[in-house]
């Protein structure tokens, strides 16, 4: 991966790219879904995407700290984040994260911040559509992977598709879940559960949905969501499978599979 | 004659009875906050038809939609029979509408009956449901006592209403073959034409005109009694399943409510200048942070609760709940409701108790009422702090009920205004606060883009 250019350097030279890449703090500071950021913006440099990152200027959405409860501080970073897309006249931004997705997308034009947003997994799918993405290589040919819809693209924004579509590309053998698309069953870190403990019950939810795809007998479990990434290889580990069943963004497998 | 006297004071009592109580419905659901009502009507009416009349969502698992849908029906087409029920006992005729409508009425009132037949089957097999075969969302700690009898009684009301429609029309059948004075030729009905000679052929004319106004008797009265038991019963979803898709939101299910004084408060912090001067922004009534009671939800949750049958698919389907934590998004619902109806109780006992001089509750409402109480006797705290926000309830709901929306005000008011909530969010909120990312790191935001 070739360093990504940031919007305030574009700007001094007077230019402004195709979209921008909302990176979120799972993206920029997770080890693990550092890995798909470095994979997607890997993606979007081979195929020939004019795109740019905020950097520095990048703040939380502020899902987290809405669904908490916080407003004060969800009006705070997303004011913030308002003004400085706009400062930049952004037009159209994709994000490999479903929250972000769903605040740029959902949230921020009651605040004044009109954006087409895009997730990471309908980006991958028009470059291949277009042609600008080619998938070759068949390293996932024929084998079996099972297909975690998270809650904030699937049901929250019905997206369920384009997901699907590129594991299709891939050639590799869906197998779905007991529950799949409207029903699927959350990770268990949405509405800021991933910053806190769980309340007493019988399992973590994390464990119940691993067992769940591990059912599946799928080797792989591919995700579009940093937090769904992390709950899930938990959860898998929490079984002793990570070493016989792997959990990756979508963005990983067709980058792995060898897109050129 | 003395029974259209009989008929017209019992109606007038039902329907005056019930009036009463639908009142009260209606001022409790006005307990809520105002909200206006956005979006194009277009769109509600479709909603309406596809999902309360169309049951669109109930068949996402068809087997009970199925048996649903036939007691649904009979309960619908049963209400034509009725408008000639009303008419003939009012009037002191016998089935007023049979001359006028000939061969139609014949097949209307068969179509009637096939249906009875069928939601009598349906009936039976939803009794075994709920108390044979255990399907767990039936037996969740929120239906013990009256939620768990309240749904069989209505299934023993269904019943009731069958044997009182078959013996009425069986034995009209019979009385017509015997050319009995007054009963006119009707043509055979689907079902009774053989179920009323099986059952009442060989007796004689005076026992059968008893059993025909002792199935027209019980058919009225069931009906009326129905009438009146719906609004302390979860069968209300009869009736509120309309008005409630109708008026269900219509914005993205990711966005949550904007709260605009919030907005307007930040907005002002980070653009001093640009701010209204503070006489402008004075605000006649306190903005409501949240919700602690019914009183700070908006009107429609209010009536979504009211709406809820407890049917638990919202909850079969909570990641919190099948992993055997407290919440359960019907229980939030229900209890809502049971607020609601304890606030009610107390409104209409007028006692000054209830209305005292200076309130102690955090959150006042526009009727002074306090009486110490509020929906977190009815919620834990654990039951909220466990909602992952998956929205799996609120897509299970089959009437548009939106649980998530009350679990997230109840988040509002916990932490806005008693400045509480789990202690594991306060490192979430400081590194937002002071480092506006989610985690307090020391590398900077792009430091992957070396």
């Amino acid at each position: 991966m070739n360093r990504i250019p940031t919007m305030a350097e574009l700007a001094a030279e007077g230019r402004q790219p195709e979209v921008l890449f909302w990176v979120g703090c799972a993206g920029s500071f997770d080890d693990r879904a550092q890995r798909v950021t470095r994979a997607f913006a890997e993606l979007l440099q081979s195929a020939g995407v004019d795109f740019a990152i905020l950097g520095q200027e990048e703040s939380c959405t502020g899902d987290p700290a809405r669904r908490a409860g916080n407003e004060f501080l969800f009006q705070m970073l997303a004011q913030q984040n308002v003004a400085v897309l706009n400062m930049y006249e952004v037009k159209k931004i994709v994000t490999a994260c479903p929250h972000c997705f769903n605040t740029l997308k959902n949230e921020y034009p009651v605040l004044g911040g009109n954006y087409e947003v895009v997730h990471h997994t309908q980006f991958l799918l028009q470059l291949l559509k277009e042609g600008r993405l080619k998938v070759e290589g068949g390293s996932f040919k024929g084998k079996k992977i099972t297909y975690h819809d998270s809650c904030y693209l699937g049901r929250v924004n019905g997206e369920y598709e384009a997901p699907r579509a590129l594991l299709e590309a891939l050639d590799a053998d869906l197998v779905e879940m007991k529950r799949c698309r409207t029903n699927g069953l959350c990770c268990g870190a949405g509405g800021a559960q991933m910053w806190k403990e769980d309340e007493p019950g019988d399992k973590r939810i994390n464990v119940e949905r691993a067992e769940e795809a591990l059912e599946t007998g799928a080797s792989v479990v591919a995700s579009n969501c940093p937090f769904c990434l992390t709950m899930i290889s938990d959860g898998v580990k929490a079984k002793d499978k990570q070493d016989e069943v792997m959990v990756y963004d979508l963005a990983e497998l067709i980058l792995n599979n060898g897109a050129r | 004659m003395i029974q259209p006297i009989v008929f017209i004071v019992v109606t007038i009592t039902a329907f005056g009875l019930a009036f009463v109580q639908y009142k009260r419905i209606r001022r409790n659901v006005l307990l809520g906050q105002d909200e206006a009502i956005e979006g194009p009507s277009s769109e509600r009416w479709r909603n309406m038809l596809l999902v309360a009349f169309g049951q669109k969502k109930m068949f996402k698992n068809w087997i009970p939609a199925i048996f649903h849908l036939f007691i649904y029906v009979a309960f619908l087409l049963t209400q034509i029979e009725l408008i000639e029920i009303l008419v003939d006992g009012a009037t002191g005729h016998h089935r007023i509408f049979a001359e006028p409508l000939g061969g139609f009425y014949t097949f209307l009132i068969s179509f009637i009956e096939i249906l009875s037949l069928l939601a009598f089957v349906a009936t039976i097999i939803f009794l075994a449901r709920r108390n044979l075969l255990k399907v767990p969302r039936f037996h969740k700690p929120e239906m013990k006592g009256w939620p768990f009898k309240d749904a069989n009684l209505i299934l023993y009301g269904e019943i009731l209403l069958i044997i009182g429609i078959f013996s009425m029309n069986g034995a009209d059948m019979v009385l017509q073959s015997m050319g009995a004075e007054g009963y006119h030729q009707t043509g055979a009905f689907a079902v009774s034409s053989w179920l009323g000679p099986t059952l009442f052929g060989g007796l004689d004319a005076g026992t059968l005109m008893v059993i025909e106004r002792f199935g027209w008797w019980l058919h009225v009265l069931v009906v009326y009694a129905f009438l009146n038991y719906l609004p302390i019963s979860k069968h209300l979803h009869i009736l509120l399943a309309f008005p409630n898709t109708y008026f269900a939101r219509l914005t993205p299910r990711g966005q949550m409510k904007n709260m605009p004084e919030i907005q307007k408060e930040v907005a002002a912090m980070m653009n001093p200048e640009a701010a209204p001067s503070s006489t402008e922004s004075q605000e006649e009534t306190m903005p409501v942070f949240g919700a602690s009671d019914v009183f700070h939800l908006s009107w429609r949750d209010l009536l979504a609760a009211y709406t809820c049958t407890e049917c638990g698919r919202c909850t079969a389907e909570c990641p919190a709940n099948i992993t055997g934590k407290k919440l359960s998004p019907r229980k939030i619902m229900m209890d809502v409701r049971d607020r609601m109806e304890e606030v009610s109780k107390n409104i209409d006992s007028k006692d000054p108790k209830f209305f005292p001089e200076s309130p102690q509750t955090m959150l006042p409402n526009k009727l002074g009422y306090d009486d110490g109480k509020n929906l977190f006797d009815y919620i834990s705290r654990e039951e909220i702090h466990a909602c992952t926000t998956c929205n799996a309830c609120v897509e299970a709901c089959p009437v548009l009920i939106n649980p998530l929306d009350i679990i997230l005000q109840l988040r509002r008011y916990e932490i806005l205004v008693e400045s509480s909530g789990p202690s594991d969010w306060l490192p979430l909120f400081n590194s937002l606060e002071n480092s506006q990312s989610a985690w307090a790191m020391s590398t900077p935001r792009d430091a992957w883009n070396q």
